[in-house]
């Protein structure tokens, strides 16, 4: 059982890409927070997510706006990961690929230590499942679909 | 055993060492580690025991690492051999299989559960603590082998109440029984107490507050009942004592670490002697809130501590890091969180309030001046990690005092210099 | 009190199989036109708002928004329109001059669409852009009665010296744009996009803001009657002067930016106050002759030490040709003439739609009166006004323009949907707003690129175009009518275009 999901908290060895929000181009619009429900939901189509899942699934970005300052934010990767720290579980782990911090639902017990460490506000409390829930830079596909799906380009998706 | 002297040497094997052995392999991909581990299991998630208690657990699913974590560390391994006796001039722990000679060590041997000396029949059989698997494991065959329907807890703290829900999922009647006016007194205020009492009595579990258990009635040396002191006696076949852990500071005792209630740290986890370290439950740091010398048994303090040992063991230079209390648990499926002084009040506080029409969310920011030193969330816990960002970072919030209890507080609502820092520059461009 | 005569322009659609209730319109809309209605969990919309920028029906996921015009039909009415029906309703309720932004969108002809091109065959071969040289150079300013040049053991040597020239890479720039009616955002991607692809862009009457300075040497600026923004360091960073006389979308009227659209940035580059009305004069009031006009051109030469060419912008009017001739004699080195169709970001709709003469004529007759009267060499001719596509480029070519300004086209290629209302400051596509909101949504790295690619295609379609003639340099085609051929125009128009019917040979 070599490496399936059990903590850790070493830096990948792959390119290390990440997600950048250019606060001055974000419109709030909240297309990345939908693009990414639909992404994270079984149907993966966005009628169907939506009349469904819409209140099921947690999306991994946030959009936050005051005033016409508007910006999305999700989980950083950071380096040091508190979330991976305080996972009781050992179910936050980073992926040896991309260097990003993935929770293994199977393993997460939901105890919400993730959510009380995440000085970003980036991991949350699932709605239907009690797993914690956050970015994972769509892992498998080319880009994130937030990044994709910004009508302004405000997300970038670049090394780091 | 070999008897060659080890570059790190760590007595233990929770979340401290854990912690250690990843930190000192950034920096040290090859100087030998050895690890003592009085209990054989391989690591395994200590707040998760509860699961041993189910009818049908997967033992896996209390891994805190991989199966192979110790090999992939290249971590030299000996689990079920307990430290005995440690001489710090000698720098030599000796085991039954003979002395361990090391070059720089940490004690990270955690917490035992605190045994009251007052409070008779503890011995007695159907009598149990709660902190480790041995323990949970106990508890399981005394309920497969003797038909059990009662059981009372004795403490309302986070122990406690896990041991109470494991239990009551077994479909016993369960009395939890807390010496406070109100359960998780450390962690709760009063209102977020009454909630969590609600989602307790709404398990079927009764609660009992502001009483202790004076003694164990065990007739033939097998628990039958629980006396409390105001006079109440009750019925059960099971008691679990979930009253408190202490430092697990015996092998430092009588040597020249200081020792207070924990091993003393300074805010490298070194102790008073040299390249010996002391993390996780059994240490005694400083909290960064309070400024006061006191072990902080939590969980990723622990993990953290290990981490700042094992960079310090390794040569390296440890992020500096403030510690305090925090503890994110659910209590029969009502989530809280509480960090820092999340229950202060009177001379010197600020604490600002919300809840929801329905009751069902509740929140508690405490300020000294223009700074969060405290938070409670129960009910909705959604983004809290920010306010513990806010304390750890003694960030001034004095703008945005009216916000902090309110949804729309978010990262935007403060400064872009530290919104800025907080992604750690890249995250956000202005 | 409600203007119960003022109806809806457009109905919004609202597809309830695909409208998921994400509330991007709701956001997204500056006119709040759609809601969301918590109770019923529905969005829904208000048409009477609409005003056509597709803005929410670009932007929504699943494409559930369409928009259609208003489906009140008033009974068939060659003579009342339902366009004239419905100002008048608006102007009984109102009592206003009404307004429009954008060029008049009156369906007179379009006299580009009646001009067609030739190609080669048989004797003329055509060349192929992808494999010779095709040569789009254009270089705008005085050029010389005659070159001498001297034999030199170097080889040939010009012994003629040359006014200042502005070297662009093919026949198009951006028309000006005041800052202050479009957007920084707007402007500077402009800027960009003229430094990239190595031509120019104008700043219009708003003067320069700071952001654009590094991209001065690829901007024209302007000396518009309000003389706003004007100090002799404007003048000298620039590559080149363009003293405003009209403007094709609203000759013999002045301009006018509300005060609401006066904000602090604008304030500054404009050196007005905040908050202020910034009002351009109908006159320049120190030109009320062409004389006041030549001691303005070298006024603002000797400022630049005769370092950068001075240039006069006017509206096509009816004796455009005699005004055109005027300013070049008046030292202009070049004139650009606005025609009918030209934009704005606000003028008085009767203006726009009733006064002035489309380009296509005003750029003939001035391109034909300056060759007869023997100085066409004195000034480069820059035809504005409309130019929609790279085929109206070649054609303006072929009927004498050096070179041809775009700005519709270009704010099109950042994303305007021509709803025509840039004059209420609400501009959904970032472009001709100064509201913070709504200013982030023109990215302007995104909007440079666009601005890049258009010229970039285009700069190719044109040399498609020539190679089909035949042609490998654009300075063959330069007021060439011989390559035009029109249909279905009358005896008159063909005169004073100087084009023959198609089916006419050489």
């Amino acid at each position: 059982m070599s490496g399936t999901g059990g903590g850790g908290n070493g830096n990948g060895s792959g390119p290390r890409k990440r997600i950048v929000a250019v606060e001055a181009y974000c419109i709030g619009c909240r297309l990345c927070e939908i693009n990414c429900l639909v992404k994270r939901s079984r149907s993966r189509k966005i009628l169907k997510a939506f009349r469904r899942e819409r209140d099921a699934v947690v999306p991994g970005i946030r959009v936050e706006e005051s005033g016409h300052v508007s910006f999305a934010l999700q989980c950083r990767h950071c380096d040091d990961a508190p979330c991976i720290a305080a996972c009781i579980t050992g179910a936050m782990h980073r992926d040896p690929a991309t260097g990003a911090v993935v929770c293994d639902e199977s393993r997460c017990a939901g105890c919400w230590s993730c959510v009380m460490v995440c000085a970003v506000g980036a991991v949350r409390p699932g709605k239907k499942r009690k797993v914690a829930s956050k970015c994972d830079l769509c892992m498998g596909e080319e880009m994130p679909v937030c990044v994709a799906g910004c009508p302004n380009e405000a997300l970038r998706y670049e090394e780091r | 055993m070999k008897n060659d002297r080890v570059r790190y040497l760590v007595v233990g094997n929770s979340t401290a060492a854990i912690g250690a052995v990843e930190a000192i392999r950034r920096l040290d991909p090859s100087g030998t580690i050895r690890l003592l581990s009085r209990e054989p299991h391989h690591v395994y998630s200590r707040p998760l025991i509860p699961m041993l208690l189910e009818p049908d657990v997967d033992l896996h699913r209390l891994d805190l690492r991989p199966r192979d974590f110790y090999e992939a560390h290249g971590v030299d391994k000996h689990l079920g051999l307990a430290a005995e006796r440690l001489d710090p001039r000698e720098r030599t722990v000796w085991t039954r299989e003979g002395p361990v000679p090391f070059e720089t060590l940490l004690l990270a041997c955690g917490g035992k559960p605190f045994r009251p000396a007052e409070v008779g029949g503890l011995d007695a059989c159907g009598v149990f603590s709660f902190t480790g698997w041995d323990d949970a494991v106990n508890i399981r065959s005394a309920l497969e082998t003797s038909k059990v329907s009662q059981a009372v807890v004795v403490g309302g703290g986070l122990i406690g109440i896990k041991a109470a829900e494991a239990l009551r999922a077994r479909g016993i009647e369960v009395t939890l029984v807390e010496l406070a006016d109100r359960v998780l007194p450390l962690a709760l205020d009063a209102r977020g107490s009454r909630m969590a009492a609600a989602a307790i009595r709404k398990a079927g579990v009764e609660l009992l507050c502001g009483t202790t258990a004076t003694c164990i009635e065990a007739p033939g040396g097998r628990a039958s009942a629980v006396r409390l002191r105001n006079g109440a006696c009750l019925p059960c076949g099971l008691v679990v004592m979930a009253i408190g852990v202490a430092p697990n500071a015996d092998l430092a005792a009588g040597t020249d670490i200081r020792v207070d209630r924990g091993i003393v740290v300074d805010d490298r986890c070194e102790t008073s002697v040299k390249g010996i370290y002391a993390a996780g439950d059994v240490a005694q740091g400083t909290d960064a809130l309070t400024g006061a010398s006191r072990p902080i048994p939590i969980f990723p303090n622990a993990f953290w501590q290990g981490t700042t040992a094992g960079t310090c063991m390794a040569g390296g230079e440890p992020r500096p890091a403030a510690a305090f209390a925090m503890n994110a648990v659910e209590v029969f499926g009502l989530p809280t969180i509480s960090v820092g002084l999340a229950t202060a009040s009177g001379e010197g506080t600020e604490v600002l309030t919300a809840e929801d029409e329905a009751g069902t969310s509740y929140k508690r920011i405490v300020l000294r001046g223009n700074r969060v030193v405290g938070a409670l969330f129960v009910g909705d816990v959604d983004r809290a990690g920010i306010y513990t960002g806010l304390i750890r970072d003694r960030v001034d919030v004095g703008t945005v005092k009216p916000l902090l209890t309110t949804d729309e507080f978010g990262l935007l609502r403060l400064p872009q210099q530290y919104r800025k820092h907080l992604v750690l520059g890249e995250g956000i461009e202005a | 009190m409600r203007k119960w005569l003022v109806q809806p322009d457009f109905v919004v659609e609202r597809d309830p199989e695909r409208c998921v209730q994400c509330q991007v319109c709701v956001r997204q809309c500056a006119n709040d036109v759609h809601s969301y209605d918590a109770e019923d969990g529905a969005v829904l919309s208000d048409s009477a708002r609409c005003v056509g920028c597709h803005r929410c029906a670009t932007l929504c996921p699943t494409g559930a928004i369409s928009i259609r015009q208003s489906e009140l039909e008033f009974r068939c009415n060659s003579n009342w329109t339902p366009g004239l029906i419905r100002n008048l309703y608006r102007q009984a309720e109102g009592g206003g001059v009404l307004l429009s932004g954008m060029g008049s969108d009156r369906p007179l002809k379009v006299y580009w669409d009646h001009l067609l091109l030739n190609a080669s065959q048989v004797t003329n071969p055509s060349i192929d852009p992808l494999r010779e040289p095709m040569e789009l150079a254009t270089f705008i300013g005085r050029k010389p009665d005659r070159v001498a040049y001297a034999r030199t053991d170097r080889g040939a040597e010009l012994q003629t010296v040359l006014e200042p020239q502005l070297e662009l890479p093919f026949p198009i720039l951006f028309s000006a744009m005041s800052y202050g009616s479009i957007s920084l955002n707007a402007a500077l991607a402009l800027a960009r996009a003229a430094h990239e692809t190595g031509t120019l862009g104008n700043s219009g009457e708003g003067g320069m803001h700071r952001d654009v300075r590094p991209y001065a040497g690829n901007m024209i600026v302007q000396v518009a009657s309000g003389r706003f923004g004007v100090d002799v360091e404007y003048l000298n960073r620039a590559a080149a002067i363009e003293i405003k006389i009209g403007q094709g979308a609203k000759p013999g009227i002045g301009g006018h930016l509300p005060g609401e659209k006066v904000d602090a940035a604008v304030s500054e580059t404009r050196m007005i106050p905040e908050g202020t009305d910034a009002l351009s004069p109908a006159p320049h009031h120190d030109i009320y002759s062409i004389e006041d006009l030549r001691q303005l051109v070298f006024a603002i030469k000797e400022a630049t030490r005769y370092g950068k060419p001075v240039g006069v912008k006017i509206a096509a009017v009816h004796n455009v040709a005699a005004i055109a001739s005027g300013c070049v004699r008046a030292g202009a080195d070049y004139v650009a003439i606005d025609g009918f169709r030209g934009g704005t970001g606000a003028a008085p709709t009767v203006i726009r739609d009733h006064v002035g003469i489309p380009i296509e004529f005003a750029l003939a007759a001035a391109d034909a009166r300056l060759r007869e009267e023997g100085i066409r060499n004195r000034a480069s001719l820059i035809a504005a006004g409309s130019f929609r596509s790279s085929a109206d480029v070649v054609k303006a070519v072929a009927l004498g323009a050096d070179a041809v300004y775009v700005a519709t086209a270009a704010l099109v290629a950042m994303g305007c949907h021509l709803c025509q209302r840039c004059y209420t400051g609400k501009c959904n596509w970032g472009i001709a707003t100064q509201d913070p909101y709504l200013t982030r949504r023109l990215n302007p790295e995104v909007a440079t690129r666009r601005l890049v690619n258009l010229l970039r295609s285009w700069a190719f379609e044109i040399k498609e175009m020539l190679g089909g003639m035949g042609i490998n340099a654009i300075e063959s085609l330069r007021g060439n009518r011989e390559h035009l051929r029109a249909v279905d125009l009358t005896e008159a128009e063909l005169e004073v275009l100087g084009v023959k019917a198609a089916g006419v040979g050489a």
